[in-house]
């Protein structure tokens, strides 16, 4: 029973995000109020039914927005209630809109985000400091993430991104001569293991091929990385993975591999 | 791209006293220095463009006096300026925790008392050398860029092509930059930075008549929006305190790298705390700050400027905020005082027909060392605009006759009341529990207040009575 429970790496997924949200609201003076996080859910989940009312979707899943749902309530903020409901149609409906060879083009979570920075850059934005830099939560959520993302196959790519970002925070170190203390606490944002777990790591959304990942993983490290130190935005990674999924058809096309499926049949 | 980065430093004075630091949450002026090596800055913020405001309580020699700062671009003489301490002074006291009073009713009637008390902290240090040096500079890889006079300050804009060579300048000139320096200068150097030397002109400041060196100020246009904060942990022995308002128009301003939480608030505490709310507040910070292990900004109020409940300092009004860098405060609009009610004493300030200012204060108050924020404080303008303040309560018991049977009632519950007061200020505080009782019996908070009329059933009574 438990084993057939945990067959779908989405349980675990929603398992983890759930307990954040829980260590958030225990733990943090900026968590979201009770009603944004049920206004979320509730608006994600009928989204999501409209669009499979409208596309006429015989075989219908809600676990995947429910993911959605709690990765807009642990990362979103907007100065108004609105605005969330705003960041789940914009997620739910980038998922159903932009799709190309049977797959959806942005992680839905943060196509919302990005799309509401885009739109409504005075309204809207993200808190990666809420987390602050806690070492035990990062080792927490680390092993937890691997687990999840060993089912779903696709760990790699959460590796390869924070592999990458690691690498150049400390490259920038060692060229400006600052102690090692200064990328160490960089790496150490809760906001960038969330990003790295359950964003770019989304099956869905990223290359099917392990090379692909790689190359896709770098892409959005480096631009990232170019974007907050040299462009000084602080939702880089965001907007970042935004951007880069648009090349993942691409990617495909070079690096062939079977499609991800969340069960294998 | 222009990248423009501000970031500050003071660097100390070879042969000059040590750095002094200046500050302090008081609620009277005598109580002077609570919070040492504490220093207060004022950011204004809007689109890319800043208003640096470092004030200054320093009190030594002002010939002593010098500060660092290095900016990434040549910053022209019009983009300096120097201001008046008495707004930072007015912003601290508005934006500062405060203690509420409240009276209790007689059982059988009514009023409230309230009233506000205020803390405040100041800030500040540094030194000095002389200067006329191009070729000494050029020798050394230094550039002066700029030089001019404003205020009661001679400025220089210096740029540098090797950290060991602006060290030695630095040195060279009489200045005594704190041990380890010269790596976080290099640090700087390669983010193409340029430095902002300000020392006292002497003359100037004998003609201009003050008593004290006025605020500093810098405008600048950036994305970057943060606070230099590394050269000021070489500096320090052990930890340091630093204020932080910054003004902005849409909403609260957060870090990015660090967390923040908020300061505690609301809690009744006992009476007597009335007296030493400056060592209150004072001890109240330090436990929160140790419960976070020293890793997070502590935000300590958040408001709109056009008003505040209640009130510790009037709203600045909108000239003085201009002065203090909010550009995009068009018409001034005087903030309206709601008629006063009843027995208030302190008026509570609401915003105008016309609604809110459009300026948005934000207090931070941050205790940091070189290991727990090894990185300059990265900072972002959020839209929430919530309102936040440190605010706690006293409430006097009634002490008026009070016979009937509801003030029956009202003595017992005193007594529960006066012990979760003395337990609620040792959890903020770490004080010591038998002090603070000891403390409140002696301030009219007794632990055994006998109702007037004895409420024990009558055989107690009778049996008692015949001992």
């Amino acid at each position: 029973m438990i084993k057939e429970l945990f067959q779908d790496a989405r349980h675990f997924q929603i398992l983890i995000l759930s307990s954040l949200l829980a260590l958030l609201i225990l733990w943090s003076d900026f968590a979201p109020e009770p009603h944004i996080i049920l206004s979320v859910i509730a608006t994600t989940l009928i989204t999501q039914f409209i669009f499979y009312k409208i596309f006429k979707i015989k075989s219908r899943d809600y676990r995947s927005p429910f993911i959605t749902s709690l990765s807009l309530c642990l990362l979103f903020k907007g100065s108004f209630l609105w605005l969330y409901p705003l960041a789940v149609v914009l997620a739910i409906g980038s998922k159903f809109l932009v799709r190309y060879n049977g797959k959806h083009i942005f992680n839905p979570a943060n196509a919302g985000i990005v799309l509401c920075l885009l739109l409504l850059p005075d309204q809207v934005w993200v808190s990666p400091g809420q987390w602050g830099s806690v070492i035990w939560l990062g080792f927490v959520l680390i092993c937890l993430a691997a687990l999840v993302l060993s089912r779903a196959q696709r760990a790699d790519i959460a590796l390869f991104f924070l592999g990458a970002w690691f690498f150049l925070l400390l490259v920038r170190a060692l060229w400006l001569g600052d102690p090692l203390s200064i990328p160490i606490h960089n790496a150490q944002s809760g906001a960038l293991l969330i990003f790295a777990f359950f964003m770019i790591s989304d099956p869905m959304t990223t290359p099917d091929h392990r090379l692909g990942r790689l190359l896709f993983a770098c892409v959005v490290a480096i631009l990232a990385f170019v974007l907050q130190y040299v462009f000084q935005l602080r939702e880089a990674i965001f907007f970042a993975l935004f951007f880069v999924c648009l090349s993942t058809p691409f990617i495909d096309m070079i690096f062939e591999s079977d499609q991800y499926q969340w069960r294998k049949t | 791209m222009m990248r423009l980065f501000l970031f500050m430093s003071v660097i100390f004075l070879a042969g000059i006293t040590q750095a002094q630091a200046f500050c302090g949450f008081y609620v009277a002026k005598a109580d002077a220095k609570l919070f040492n090596e504490a220093s207060k800055v004022v950011m204004s913020r809007h689109e890319d463009r800043t208003v640096m405001t470092m004030a200054n309580d320093f009190k030594g020699e002002v010939k002593d006096f010098a500060i660092v700062i290095p900016v990434p671009a040549v910053i022209k003489k019009s983009q300096v300026n120097v201001t008046d301490n008495k707004i930072i002074d007015h912003l601290d006291s508005y934006t500062a925790p405060r203690l509420v009073e409240y009276y209790d009713n007689d059982p059988c009637q009514q009023y409230v008392m309230e009233k506000a008390m205020r803390g405040g902290a100041p800030m500040m240090m540094a030194m000095s050398a002389d200067a006329s040096l191009e070729e000494r500079s050029k020798a050394l890889g230094v550039t002066i860029e700029e030089s001019y006079t404003v205020g009661e300050y001679d400025i220089l804009i210096l740029s540098a092509k090797q950290s060991d060579g602006l060290f030695k300048w630095l040195k060279q000139e009489g200045y005594k930059p704190p041990k380890g320096a010269e790596k976080v200068l290099k640090s700087y150097i390669k983010q193409d930075m340029k430095f902002f030397v300000a020392k006292v002109n002497l003359d100037e400041f004998e003609s201009s008549g003050y008593t004290y060196l006025r605020p500093l100020q810098v405008a600048y246009e950036s994305e970057k929006f943060m606070l230099p904060i590394r050269l000021g942990t070489l500096n320090a022995k052990g930890t340091q305190d630093l204020l932080l308002f910054t003004l902005t128009k849409k909403g609260r301003v957060e870090p990015t790298n660090y967390r923040t939480t908020k300061i505690p608030t609301g809690d009744d505490i006992p009476l007597f705390v009335a007296d030493e709310f400056g060592e209150f507040y004072k001890a109240m910070f330090a436990t929160s700050v140790k419960k976070e292990g020293m890793k997070t900004v502590m935000l300590e109020y958040a408001w709109d400027m056009a008003w505040c409940d209640p009130c510790a300092a009037d709203p600045l009004p909108p000239e003085d905020l201009r002065k203090l860098g909010v550009w995009w405060l068009e018409k001034p609009r005087q903030p309206r005082p709601r008629p006063m009610r009843g027995r208030q004493m302190q008026p509570q300030i609401w915003p105008g027909p016309g609604g809110a200012v459009d300026t948005f204060v934000t207090r931070m108050h941050v205790r940091y060392d070189s290991e727990t924020f090894p990185e300059d404080i990265m900072l972002q303008v959020t839209e929430d605009r919530k309102n936040f303040q440190g605010r706690y309560v006293m409430r006097h018991p009634w002490d008026g006759e009070a016979n009937c049977e509801m003030a029956d009632d009202y003595y017992q519950g005193l007594r529960e009341r006066f012990r979760k007061e003395a337990k609620t200020l040792a959890n903020l505080t770490g004080w010591d529990m038998a002090m603070i009782r000891r403390k409140m019996e002696k301030n009219g908070q007794s632990f055994d207040i006998k109702p007037s009329k004895d409420q024990r059933p009558w055989w107690e009574q009778m049996w008692e009575n015949e001992e």
